[in-house]
This record gives structure tokens, C-alpha cells and sequence, in this order.
């Protein structure tokens, strides 16, 4: 379970004794990162959070270290955010604890919750000028006096107030908490050791309960309305906010989850992706990144390399630069196909993302996720599965639980084609004449898939989590905030996969070495002719898609297929089994067994579901 | 009465919500129990949205239905 493996290791950042450890805190899109990159500079250490998707960055202001954390509401185990912000924070010396000016009443829970963890804090009260715009009015002065902390009113992005937060960390305060809660702290501190661990052992959070051996039922619905209580009387104690008209931004965020604007926008949102990724990035970039660059010079270059020291034959040259070498493969599949692919990916989700316009997807997409046992969160890893299941399939993390998780892995590997293959799809079906066929396939798949998810849904025990998300405000991204978000999610992506790539890469080196491949090309060949009505040719097509997905449907291009042939073949290809990278992937995320029955199912799906096609078409 | 129920654009008392995770989550977003919201929107088939404070939260329907309100229109 990767949550726990989260919780049990504390990241350990090496500081000098006499350093403090500064630890950011604040909701999604407050601006934390801009505080982050202004207090630290250049020289600044993102890593992944053991067994999560969840970086966090790290760097240094003088002696001190300055830690990032992720986005929260408050500080337990509801995600991987919370729990990685939660290890963070809990070894904090000094909290910076940025805040929205526009929803003080939200953003001051987790304030609260922070002070009563008896953390030395200082608050940043940021886009006051955005406050101001909205004509919503806020004492400062009383609400230092209210939290007792200091309180900096600040405008991040033009960086106004940095220096007076920077001196204000030296007076970070202790903060104003309730007595009889705190006298209840106390009395839980000589079974755990520190008053945060108290905090949390006292509102159940699971894994502080489990570690410190502690646990307190019961409590938590009424330590959260007491504090709930004590915030809206501060808030509405500073705070002064005019009744007005909605601005024009806060009228287009609406707009865009009613069904009659939402669709059309999320349309078009789709086909211009659709035009960037899968025709410019997935055709042109990737033509000239994996056929010109890797192919061209790099594989070449390696071949030699390699040939210098095993000779040009034999079973070492084969593993390390045969058909699938273990060197050429890889680098070609990582840096010629999947490196433009997923900086495209995350370049456009990241943009959608600061725009405020991904929690709106989801909103509007909840309905039909709903039917499939999943929320409108799980469009996220969908759309990144057009792009890569390996990717995707890490993404599944953010999913509310495992069961969510193995309802969008299971739907991705099943029936999602990734973009590579997507991109051959294409070609065949445009070779096909388009037209009827590819409006068949299109709703051949969006039914399976449906079907599967429906099925699933059933199946799989237990319940799936429900949508609750906060909507932000729509705001223009911030370019250098997407470009930075992109980088660091595609190293780490690179960093997570690459092994798995060269571990894929042996793996059929040996399967082909040892003639099992072919074996399999045999066994299927059979079903391939007598049930699908294909040429025998076209079982290896689908083995090579193991491979790699779009290997197996470019190998169709040369089987001269009629359109009715097209079609079955491309249905049966979608449904195959997924390239062993993500199998790989699969497997470390989800375990053997699950990794098993969908390999397994893959199969027997794609050529029951290939044969029906073939059967029905004929008949037509 | 379920927020389900709540005609959009009507000011509703949150009573009770019968889901320990939500109830946490909500009162982290500024909803507890006793909270008058707005009912903002309600998608054909699909989420409900709660206006409050210039905020909006986004509420699955099966979660919806167990969140208990009354009309809050004189409050």
C-alpha cells in the first residue's frame, strides 16, 4: 500500500542543526509556489514522495530550509496531499501559512488547525488586491490580534510584502488556540510525543493513530465544529464583504458546468487537444523525434557502440541492440516517442489545471463516471490514457480509493487506445475510406467500454467515493507556473518508468530469444483465421502489440485488410492487452493478481469481442 | 428534505450530512452543520453546486441526497 509506506518514512531533509525548517502551507491555488520560488531561488530539490504522485519541493533561504507543500483543506489522511503535507508539517518549526484573501472563511480552518498543533506560524494573507477588487474589506490588524500570529498582507505575484514575511518568520508565533481543547492535548501527550501528533491522535486520523499506537473515537466531528465555530467568529469578526453581482468570471465558471455551455467548450477543449497532441505532437513532433533523431543517428550510433564489444551477432548484441535491444528500444520508445508526448500532456493538463477549468470537467463529467463506479476526478487519468496508460495508470493515485483505482486501471488497459496507437488507428481507418467504419469503431469501443466499467462496478466490492470538490475561481494561467509544473511531473515520470521500459525491453528479448513470441504467434494464428476472419499474418500484429500498441496495428497496414477486416482487426488490437511497460507498471500499482486477470481478460475479450464484430458484420 | 431536492438559486439550512468523510470535508470548506448555503445549480442528472461565501462546492448526487436540509428562505 503506497499511502502507508508514505506515512510510516518521513522525508528527512538534511539541515543544520541550528536551521529551522520552514514549512509552506496553504489551500489549492493560493500561490504558495510563488512564496516558495521567491524565498529559495534557484537552487531548489523537487522529489516524489515515496509511493505517491505528490512532489514536494525543498530548498534554502540563508540557513533555513523551505519545504512546499501540496494543496490542502486541513491536515489528516483524506488523500496522498494531505498525507504528505501532513508528514511535513508535523516536523515544521516555522509554518508560513499562505492564505486567500477572497475565502478567508475556508482557508482559516486549516490556519486554525495549524495553531492548535501548537506550530509557531505566520500568515500570509495573499491577493488582498484581488479581496480588494471584490470589494471585500479586511481588518488586518484584528485578525493578527483574533489568531494572535502575525498576519502580512501580501500580492504574490507581483511579490509585494515578501520582505515584511521574511522578517516576520523571526516572530512567528504560537498562535491562539481553545483552552479546553488544548487541556485535552495535554492529557493525551504523555502517551504520544508531540502536540501535533495529539492533535490528530484526538481527531482519529488512521495512520498517527496506528503509529503512535493512540486512538481516540469519536471525536473528530466535534473538535471540527468547535474550530468551524471559532473561524466564522473571527471571520466574521474582520471581514466585511459587500452584496453584489457576480463578476464576469465568476458568471463564466458557472457557465461552464451547465450542460448547454458546458459541452460545446469541453468539445472544443477535446479537439484542440486532440489537434495538438494527437496530429502535431503524436504525427510531426514524434516523426521527427523517434524517425529522424533515434532512428536515424542515435540507434545507429549505438548499434556501433555496442557491436565494438559483443560483435554484430549472438545472444548479448541481441538482448542489447536486436529488434527489441534492450538499449535501442528504450531509448528510441522513451526519448523519440513518449518524451513529446507526455511534456504535451502535462503542458495542456497542467494549463487546464491553473485555469481552473480541470475541477469543471469534472464536474460536468461526474454523471457518466458515476455510472461506471467512478466520480468525475477520474476524467483526469481517462484523458492522460489517450496519451500514455503508463502515465494514466500513476495518475489513478489521485482516485479517492483502490477500488476507484482498479475500475479506471482495469478501463484504461481494456479499452483506452494511447496515443501511439491511437495515431495508427487513425491512419488505418482513413485507409479504410473513414466514414462508416470509423463511426463503428468509435461506438464498438465507447460501448465496451461502458460495458466493462458497468460490469466492474458490479463486481468489485465495496463502494466508491463520491464527488466533493471546490470549485476555483477561472484565472489566466501563469506560464512559468505550468512550465515548471510540466517539468517536474515529466522527470518524475521519466524517473518512475524508465526501469520498467528496460525491464519490458529484456523481457521480450528472452521471450524471442527462447522462440516463445513465435510460439505465441502460432497458438493464435488459428483463432486469427478460423474465428476473426483474418489473414494468419495478422495474429503477429497483435502479438507485436505486447510490444508496443502501436507496433501490432502498424503491422496491419501491410496485410491489404477490406474495410469489414479493418474494422475487426482494430477493435480486437484496442482490446489486446496494453504494451508490457505499462503491464510492468500495472503490476507494481495494482499487484500480480489484478495485473493477471486484466492480461488475461484483455485477451479473451479482444478476440470474443473481435469474433462477434466479424460475425455481425457479415451478416450486414 | 435532500439538497436533491433544493430548487436552485434558493437559500437552504444544511441539517445534516450523513457521510463522516463529507461532513469533515465540508466543514473544512465552510459548511458544517447549521450552515445556511445557496443550492446554486443542479446539472441534469449530475452534481449539485452549493454557493457560499463566493465559493462553490461540487457535490456528487448520491452524496447529495444524504446531506438533510430545510428551506432557509426567511432565516
Amino acid at each position: 500500500m503506497s499511502a502507508t509506506a508514505a506515512c510510516c518514512e518521513p522525508t528527512t531533509v538534511e539541515a543544520p542543526a541550528a536551521a529551522r525548517r520552514i514549512v509552506l502551507v496553504g489551500n489549492p491555488n493560493v500561490g504558495k509556489s510563488l512564496f516558495f520560488n521567491a524565498f529559495t531561488g534557484l537552487y531548489v530539490d523537487v522529489s516524489n514522495y515515496p509511493g505517491t504522485t505528490v512532489a514536494v519541493s525543498s530548498g534554502r533561504m540563508g540557513d533555513d530550509v523551505v519545504l512546499d507543500t501540496p494543496g490542502i483543506y486541513g491536515v489528516s489522511s483524506f488523500n496522498d496531499e494531505e498525507t504528505v503535507a501532513r508528514d511535513i508539517v508535523m516536523e515544521a518549526d516555522v509554518i508560513l501559512n499562505v492564505v486567500d484573501a477572497v475565502h478567508l472563511e475556508r482557508d482559516l480552518f486549516l490556519t486554525q488547525q495549524v495553531i492548535d498543533m501548537g506550530i509557531p506560524v505566520v500568515v500570509a494573507l495573499n491577493m488582498i488586491d484581488e479581496a480588494a477588487a471584490k470589494g471585500v474589506d479586511i481588518d488586518v490588524e484584528q485578525l493578527s490580534r483574533l489568531l494572535d500570529v502575525p498576519v502580512i498582507s501580501t500580492v504574490a505575484v507581483r511579490r509585494e510584502g515578501f520582505d515584511e514575511v521574511r522578517e516576520a518568520l523571526d516572530e512567528a508565533r504560537v498562535g491562539r488556540s481553545d483552552r479546553e481543547l488544548q487541556e485535552r492535548l495535554t492529557e493525551l501527550l504523555d502517551r504520544v510525543d508531540t502536540r501535533p501528533e495529539a492533535l490528530l491522535v484526538l481527531e482519529a486520523d488512521p495512520f498517527v493513530s496506528e503509529r503512535t499506537g493512540v486512538s481516540v473515537d469519536g471525536q473528530r466531528d466535534g473538535v471540527y465544529q468547535d474550530r468551524r465555530r471559532r473561524v466564522n467568529d473571527v471571520t466574521a469578526a474582520v471581514v466585511h464583504r459587500p452584496q453584489g453581482r457576480a463578476d464576469f468570471g465568476a458568471r463564466l465558471g458557472r457557465a461552464l458546468v451547465r450542460p448547454l455551455v458546458g459541452i460545446p467548450v469541453l468539445a472544443f477543449t477535446l479537439f484542440v487537444m486532440y489537434e495538438v497532441i494527437g496530429v502535431f505532437v503524436a504525427g510531426t513532433v514524434v516523426g521527427f523525434t523517434e524517425g529522424t533523431i533515434m532512428q536515424g543517428y542515435v540507434e545507429p550510433f549505438l548499434r556501433g557502440a555496442i557491436e565494438q564489444v559483443t560483435g554484430s551477432s549472438g545472444v548479448p548484441y541481441s538482448i542489447l541492440a536486436g529488434e527489441f535491444g534492450v538499449v535501442t528500444m528504450t531509448v528510441t520508445y522513451i526519448f523519440g516517442l513518449l518524451l513529446p508526448l507526455v511534456v504535451a500532456f502535462y503542458l495542456l493538463m497542467s494549463t487546464l489545471e491553473d485555469s481552473g477549468y480541470l475541477p469543471r470537467i469534472a464536474a460536468l463529467s461526474d454523471r457518466l463516471m458515476s455510472g461506471i463506479g467512478l466520480n468525475g476526478r477520474a476524467i483526469i487519468p481517462m484523458i492522460l490514457g489517450f496519451g500514455c496508460i503508463t502515465m494514466a495508470t500513476m495518475t489513478t493515485r489521485i482516485l479517492g480509493n483502490e477500488r476507484e483505482r482498479r475500475i479506471a486501471t482495469a478501463l484504461m488497459a481494456f479499452a483506452i487506445p494511447c496515443s501511439a496507437q491511437l495515431g495508427v488507428v487513425v491512419a488505418l481507418l482513413a485507409a479504410a475510406g473513414g466514414g462508416t467504419i470509423a463511426i463503428a469503431y468509435g461506438v464498438i469501443m465507447v460501448f465496451i467500454f461502458g460495458l466493462i466499467g458497468l460490469a466492474l462496478d458490479r463486481v468489485l466490492p465495496g463502494k466508491s467515493t463520491d464527488l466533493l470538490i471546490d470549485l476555483p475561481p477561472l484565472r489566466l494561467p501563469r506560464p512559468r507556473n505550468v512550465l515548471t509544473k510540466t517539468y517536474h511531473k515529466t522527470v518524475m515520470f521519466l524517473k518512475e518508468v524508465t526501469l520498467y521500459f528496460v525491464a519490458g525491453a529484456l523481457l521480450l528479448s528472452v521471450l524471442e530469444l527462447t522462440g516463445a513470441l513465435q510460439a505465441l504467434q502460432g497458438l493464435l494464428a488459428p483463432l486469427t483465421v478460423g474465428w476473426l476472419e483474418l489473414p494468419a499474418a495478422a495474429s503477429n500484429a497483435f502479438v507485436m502489440g505486447f510490444v508496443r500498441r502501436d507496433f501490432g496495428a502498424a503491422g496491419l497496414f501491410e496485410l491489404g485488410l477490406s474495410g469489414t477486416q479493418i474494422l475487426v482487426a482494430l477493435v480486437t488490437i484496442t482490446l489486446f492487452v496494453p504494451c508490457i511497460a505499462s503491464v510492468l507498471i500495472i503490476m507494481k500499482e495494482r499487484g500480480r493478481l489484478f495485473t493477471a486477470a486484466v492480461w488475461f481478460g484483455s485477451v479473451g475479450l479482444a478476440f470474443a469481442v473481435g469474433g462477434v464484430v466479424a460475425r455481425v458484420a457479415g451478416v450486414l | 428534505m435532500t439538497l436533491l431536492d433544493a430548487r436552485p438559486g434558493r437559500p437552504v439550512r444544511i441539517l445534516k450530512i450523513d457521510d463522516e468523510r463529507a461532513r469533515a470535508q465540508c466543514v473544512r470548506f465552510g459548511i458544517g452543520e447549521g450552515t445556511v448555503v445557496e443550492s446554486a445549480e443542479k446539472l441534469p442528472f449530475g452534481p449539485v453546486l452549493v454557493r457560499h461565501c463566493q465559493q462553490e462546492i461540487c457535490m456528487g448526487r448520491k452524496l447529495a441526497r444524504r446531506v438533510l436540509i430545510e428551506d432557509a428562505a426567511g432565516a
